[in-house]
């Protein structure tokens, strides 16, 4: 692979270029039950080179802001508003016509479930080809030589015969290697990874992201990695915006957000991971509840509703993303985690016996807790 | 690993389930056979969480299904209460598996569409419980209450109304309403995300202490099983690597099996190092044909000829802790022992 990258692409460049910069995308879909926000106002710069993870849970928008920024997002009922800038072009508005000339050549996506991204009726090998041929004028035989040396790179063992098979017959972290390969067949300089190892066990998840990260960095892609899993982007991002209910409610460089993340939802997340370090039967620190209808989204912040710290101006006020202390570090929340005002509120809510507060602390019986 | 023996089992009256050197075999056409499990054996005290990892493929969820004679054992024992079930006849058996009862992974594929919830729930009563509808409606009412379900607003609701959550939620309800014993989780949190995750595992516990249930706790993920489990077992292509109580499998993993699984585990903490090139390459072989003597000796760092050539029994290397390894992690004065 390394000789078509040099001779069909120039590498990515420098760091500390802008590669894409989005301003307040939005992408709304109109459903017979109203207007589905589901990617409400979020903006990022993204560095070449660099990796931002993105993390929510299901519904929080992150799939479509993905899919949005690579204008994939092209059903009539949808509308899309914002500015995607990648290597100085507008983006939004461009037909998927001409958007052709950027998938797979400049901004490819690795898809969250292996088993139902290929077609199950067509060999790997002209799957892998598909964009090479599609973008670059080369024989048969050329382009099964470029395919074998594809499945080498994300390291399939006995590349020549492996290029014959049919996806049924290769296991699910092979198939999720064959599908890193179409998405690096064209050597794009963005690779969006949308849940790459959600579907896959944690040895065969382990093995596909290192293989990511070192695709990344010989190629010196700019990645984008979507997971609800923030253990998965801990050590394997430069930073990492938290979305929920179509925003980001808060953004910083990964080690940054790990040292003092503010928002309570953030905190939520992380809490409600089971970890290794603890003794077994620890109880975990769930959030109640769902994230919210984006058709109605409630007043005031989206997370009041689930929030431990809430207060009445909660309710009442969205919080605008604001710069936190740390360089990059943005947060929206009226009450952010780890001030004062936080643990008084935290305080509050749990005398007040609120339910949100007493699943935070751990204190709440599930089998009390009355799901809407 | 990829051991045999039953040097692990305990005796006792508090024993509810033991399985006695499991095989699990299916035809595979071609006159092939695929050993699924090939003589797995373990026990569970009344009221303890076991939990089963491995894998895809290392056939903990045929361990399950075979517990429940879904189908039955090709050959072994599964003994609840004492009694053989694999030697009861199938309208005994069935009369039998009310007492045990099955949570699976996908919650929203394992519920009728077409049934409200009211119904779904209702079903094992139908056949088992009171013909009265009250009656019926009444004991489903709980325990849609008790898994924090609004019994009111779900009964006329279908299962697509419902979050993923909730749908497990509405499935543990309708496991629980036969009362029992013993509950089959079969990857019942992989498919949430991790809020909602916690909010199931942290149900299940409230649920075991309500209720006193014994649970086997099926999955792949080893951050989960430890939160919920008292042991854990760990499987490799239809064998037993490693069983012993969770904090003491965690800290010191003996298998180096276990070890892998653990080196994989995503930490959500970005100083810590990655072991970014550690031996967790390759796949786990074809079940048509296990390597011979230790099944994991193709993937393992710390082969030697011995375990080609013979298997690794079950043996105990402290307390409850046994491990069915050539060359365990442990001491080297330990394993002496241990040999001896």
């Amino acid at each position: 692979m390394t000789d078509m990258s040099t001779t069909t692409r120039d590498h990515a460049g420098e760091a500390g270029q802008a590669l894409l910069v989005v301003e307040d995308l939005k992408t709304h879909f109109e459903v017979p039950a109203g207007m589905v926000k589901a990617v409400d106002g979020v903006s990022f710069t993204l560095e070449k080179g660099k990796t931002l993870g993105v993390v929510g849970e299901s519904g929080s928008g992150k799939t479509v802001l993905s899919r949005s920024v690579m204008g994939l997002n092209v059903a009539p009922n949808t509308h899309t508003t914002g500015s995607v800038i990648y290597d100085g072009e507008q983006m939004v508005g461009k037909t998927p016509k001409k958007m052709k000339e950027y998938w797979g050549e400049e901004m490819a996506m690795v898809f969250q479930d292996p088993m139902t991204s290929l077609n199950p009726v067509v060999k790997i090998g002209r799957q892998l080809t598909e964009h090479v041929r599609q973008h670059h004028n080369v024989s048969k035989s050329e382009a099964r030589d470029i395919g074998i040396e594809l499945l080498r790179s994300v390291r399939i063992p006995e590349p020549e015969s492996r290029i014959d098979n049919y996806p049924h017959e290769m296991s699910g972290g092979m198939r999720q290697r064959v599908c890193i390969a179409i998405a690096l067949a064209c050597s794009p300089k963005v690779l969006f990874a949308d849940e790459p190892t959600t579907a896959l066990d944690v040895t065969v998840q382990h093995q596909i992201l290192n293989l990511l990260a070192t695709q990344q960095r010989e190629r010196h892609m700019t990645m984008i990695l979507v997971t609800h899993d923030l253990g998965v982007v801990a050590g394997r991002s430069d930073e990492i915006a938290v979305m929920y209910a179509g925003r980001i409610v808060e953004k910083a460089p990964t080690a940054t957000l790990f040292a003092g993340m503010r928002h309570p939802y953030t905190q939520g997340l992380l809490n409600s991971i089971p970890k290794t370090d603890q003794p077994s039967h620890t109880r975990l620190s769930a959030i109640v509840g769902r994230p919210p209808d984006l058709i109605n989204p409630p007043a005031g912040c989206k997370f009041a509703p689930r929030c431990p710290y809430a207060q009445e101006r909660c309710h009442e006020e969205e919080p605008q993303l604001v710069n936190a202390v740390a360089v990059g570090h943005q947060f929206a929340c009226h009450i952010p985690v780890g001030s004062p005002e936080s643990d008084a509120a935290f305080q509050r809510n749990l005398e007040a016996g609120r339910p949100q507060t007493l699943a935070a602390a751990g204190r709440l019986l599930a089998t009390e807790e009355l799901v809407d | 690993m990829a051991g045999s023996g039953k040097a692990h089992l305990r005796n006792g009256d508090d024993i509810l389930l033991q399985v006695e050197d499991l095989h699990m075999e299916f035809p595979a056409g071609g006159g092939r056979t695929v050993f699924a499990v090939s003589g797995i054996s373990f026990d569970i005290a009344r009221g303890e969480t076991l939990g089963l990892v491995g894998e895809s493929g290392c056939g903990k969820s045929t361990t399950g299904k075979a517990v429940l004679q879904l189908p039955p054992p090709t050959r072994g024992a599964v003994k609840l209460d004492g009694e053989d079930l694999t030697s009861l006849d199938p309208k005994s058996m069935r009369k039998k598996r009310t007492g045990i009862q099955m949570i699976f992974q996908d919650p929203i594929s394992s519920l009728n569409p077409r049934r409200a919830v009211g119904e779904v729930v209702a079903e094992p009563l139908a056949v088992w419980g009171p013909k009265d509808q009250d009656q019926q409606w009444s004991k489903v009412a709980e325990m849609l209450d008790a898994v924090g379900i609004d019994p009111d607003v779900a009964r006329y609701k279908y299962p697509h109304e419902f979050s993923g959550g909730q749908c497990q939620r509405i499935s543990i309800a309708r496991a629980l309403v036969m009362e029992p014993e013993l509950i089959i989780c079969d990857e019942p949190v992989s498919a949430l995300d991790v809020s909602v995750q916690a909010q199931i595992l942290n149900l299940l516990e409230d649920l075991k202490v309500k209720y006193g249930l014994t649970l086997v706790f099926i999955a792949h993920d080893l951050a989960v099983v430890k939160n919920i489990s008292d042991r854990v077992a760990v499987m490799y292509l239809g064998k037993m690597c490693e069983l012993s109580g969770s904090d003491e499998l965690y800290e010191n993993p003996a298998h180096p099996y276990t070890a892998l699984l653990l080196d994989s585990l995503p930490v959500p903490d970005p100083t810590v190092d990655l072991h970014t090139e550690v031996a967790v390459e390759g796949e786990l072989p074809s079940p048509l044909a296990p390597p011979s003597g230790c099944r994991f000796r193709t993937r393992c760092d710390r082969v030697q000829d011995l375990c080609a050539q013979q298997e690794p029994q079950m043996r105990r290397i402290n307390d409850a802790h046994y491990v069915a390894c050539h060359f365990p992690l442990v001491d080297a004065d330990e394993v002496e022992v241990a040999i001896a």
